[in-house]
């Protein structure tokens, strides 16, 4: 079973690290760094998982995670959002904007990988 | 029973302090003592010839028993009362109060303006995160970098056998992030160190704006012209503004004044002056001067003090959302601090009533009933632009009135602010009165 992720994130380093371990984990992995057509790139693709920052260039995670709860093809889509502030107000409006797993910068690998492997229930 | 003033309690103040009996004063002023004393107690409003003679008899100026900065003093001491409810200050005795203890007094109104200036300056300062984007970018890549390096280098670590390809392409990635991450972290510093010189002023910007215009009086005669001034001068010379934020409002403030003084110069409009502010009409002196009337308002508040017949008056600007952006008090007509002035103000009226000059007399309601002369225009800010929406904006100039028999009672009541009001059968009512319904 091959295992399809989106990552949405403009941090080039960071997308070549989670890309390395996600696909040493036996994902397949496909990046995404602009805001703005990020709904799209979801569209498109329709990955297994989405691991979405809050902060995009263009465009708000938040804005972005709120049209995909809102499309009835992305409703129900894992979605992991990365943010660089863990303040409880962050954690509330991910989680009205309805993601499925909230995790602070800066995580640690195994972090990550046991979180995307828990949402997609793995 | 007439509501309470503080002129009363002056009165008997005086009388004592000057160890005159109650029927000695009542004989010089003519009237009864059993009269004297009611007024003493504040159960009768006094004003008129009456005043006069027992400040004579008392040998005091009648300004200092009848009521001026104290009504201000007063509003304050109210609002105060109102954050504290829990304190139970004796409202009903507040005027006594700050009559007997003016020192008291303004101890606590002055103590409570600074906590509410204090106030404000610990929610800019909690909610500086969010609201500086400089910041949040700051750490938003200092954090997504640490991000970077601590995951490439827990790879390096962990992975057994990473082929040599990776294993170059991850050294160079960590090398790379930790010189943008040091950089980061300088200027994060650099932003956090910039905001503790950035604001460390204790007032709020508005306040002081008004005390640089009230310290020169409103008049600024270097901007006059053949004064030889420039606004960008007289901001970076006037002590009262220390924020960046009271400098930009007072810059904008003056050169509108130097634009107005150049178009109506105040040695112009000072002859024109009518002999009693009853029969002043901006909009005449608008047409006259060929301007418009907003401008002559404004230069009626900023005349050199002492001259013409003008010497009393205030002024207030709003925009289009009724944010009161320019404050010249008058003494006996006091403006709101922070809270939302009345909305049956002339000034506000005016904005429903774009580019009709209005004359309106009105009452205070409370306290003294005091009676003023108002003049309001509202009138789009700026000079008009091609298929864009005017923003509105405006004036109201304030002049104390001497009531005649009848004129008083034709001018409507208005308010301070809804909360030392105390016109209970009011339309325009937001929240309920710390006065009840004693008026």
């Amino acid at each position: 079973m091959s295992k399809n992720v989106l990552v949405i994130e403009d941090e080039p380093n960071i997308i070549e690290a989670i890309g390395f371990i996600l696909s040493r984990d036996g994902w397949r992995v496909a990046t995404h760094s602009n805001g703005e057509d990020a709904v799209e790139a979801v569209r498109s693709r329709m990955p297994d998982l989405v691991i979405l920052d809050v902060m995009l260039p263009g465009r708000s995670g938040y804005d972005i995670l709120r049209d995909l709860r809102g499309a009835e093809a992305t409703a129900g889509m894992p979605v992991l959002m990365l943010t660089a502030r863990g303040q409880n107000r962050d954690r509330e409006m991910a989680e009205a904007a309805g993601a499925s797993r909230f995790m602070t910068k800066p995580f640690s690998n195994s972090e990550v990988l046991a979180a995307v492997n828990q949402l997609i229930g793995a | 029973m007439a509501r309470t003033t503080l002129t009363g309690s002056r009165i008997r103040e005086r009388r004592i302090m000057r160890g005159m009996r109650q029927a000695e004063l009542a004989r010089q002023a003519g009237i009864s003592a059993s009269y004297l004393n009611l007024i003493e107690h504040n159960r009768r409003r006094i004003g008129g010839k009456l005043l006069l003679d027992i400040a004579a008899a008392l040998e005091v100026e009648p300004s200092h028993l009848s009521e001026g900065a104290e009504a201000a003093l007063i509003a304050t001491l109210r609002e105060a009362a109102a954050e504290r409810p829990a304190a139970g200050a004796e409202l009903d005795r507040i005027e006594e109060f700050a009559g007997r203890f003016p020192g008291w007094a303004q101890l606590i109104a002055g103590g409570y303006r600074r906590l509410a200036a204090m106030e404000q300056e610990v929610e800019a300062l909690t909610d500086r995160l969010s609201h500086d984007p400089h910041l949040a970018a700051s750490l938003h890549e200092v954090l997504s970098t640490v991000t970077a390096i601590r995951s490439t280098a827990s790879i390096l670590v962990d992975t057994p056998e990473l082929e040599p390809d990776w294993q170059d392409r991850f050294h160079r990635n960590i090398s790379e992030d930790s010189r943008r991450l040091a950089e980061g972290a300088q200027r994060l510093v650099a932003e956090l160190d910039a905001g503790e010189t950035r604001e460390t002023a204790q007032s709020v910007p508005q306040e002081e704006v008004e005390a640089f215009f009230t310290a020169q009086s409103f008049h600024f005669p270097a901007l006059e012209p053949g004064g030889g001034g420039d606004p960008a001068r007289l901001v970076a010379e006037a002590e009262e503004l220390t924020s960046s934020t009271a400098r930009a409002m007072a810059q904008a403030l003056l050169e509108r004044y130097a634009e107005d003084a150049r178009h109506l110069p105040a040695t112009r409009l000072l002859p024109e002056l009518p002999k009693t502010p009853e029969t002043l009409n901006p909009a005449a002196l608008a047409d006259a001067f060929g301007t418009d009337t907003a401008r002559v308002l404004r230069r009626l508040a900023s005349l050199p003090p002492g001259e013409g017949t003008l010497d009393k008056v205030g002024l207030v600007i709003c925009d289009g959302s009724g944010t009161l952006t320019f404050r010249r008090p008058l003494e006996g007509f006091p403006l709101p601090r922070f809270g939302t002035a009345c909305p049956l103000w002339p000034l506000f009226q005016s904005l429903s009533r774009p580019m009709m000059p209005m004359r309106r007399p009105v009452r205070l309601a409370g306290r003294s009933e005091g009676a003023f002369l108002t003049y309001a225009v509202a009138q789009p800010k700026g000079a008009p632009r091609l298929n864009r929406e005017p923003l509105f904006e405006a004036h109201m100039l304030i002049l104390p009135r001497v009531p005649g028999p009848n004129e008083a009672e034709e001018a409507p009541r208005v308010g301070v602010t809804c909360r030392i009001c105390p016109r209970s059968d009011c339309p325009g009512r937001r929240e309920p009165s710390l006065m009840g319904d004693a008026a």
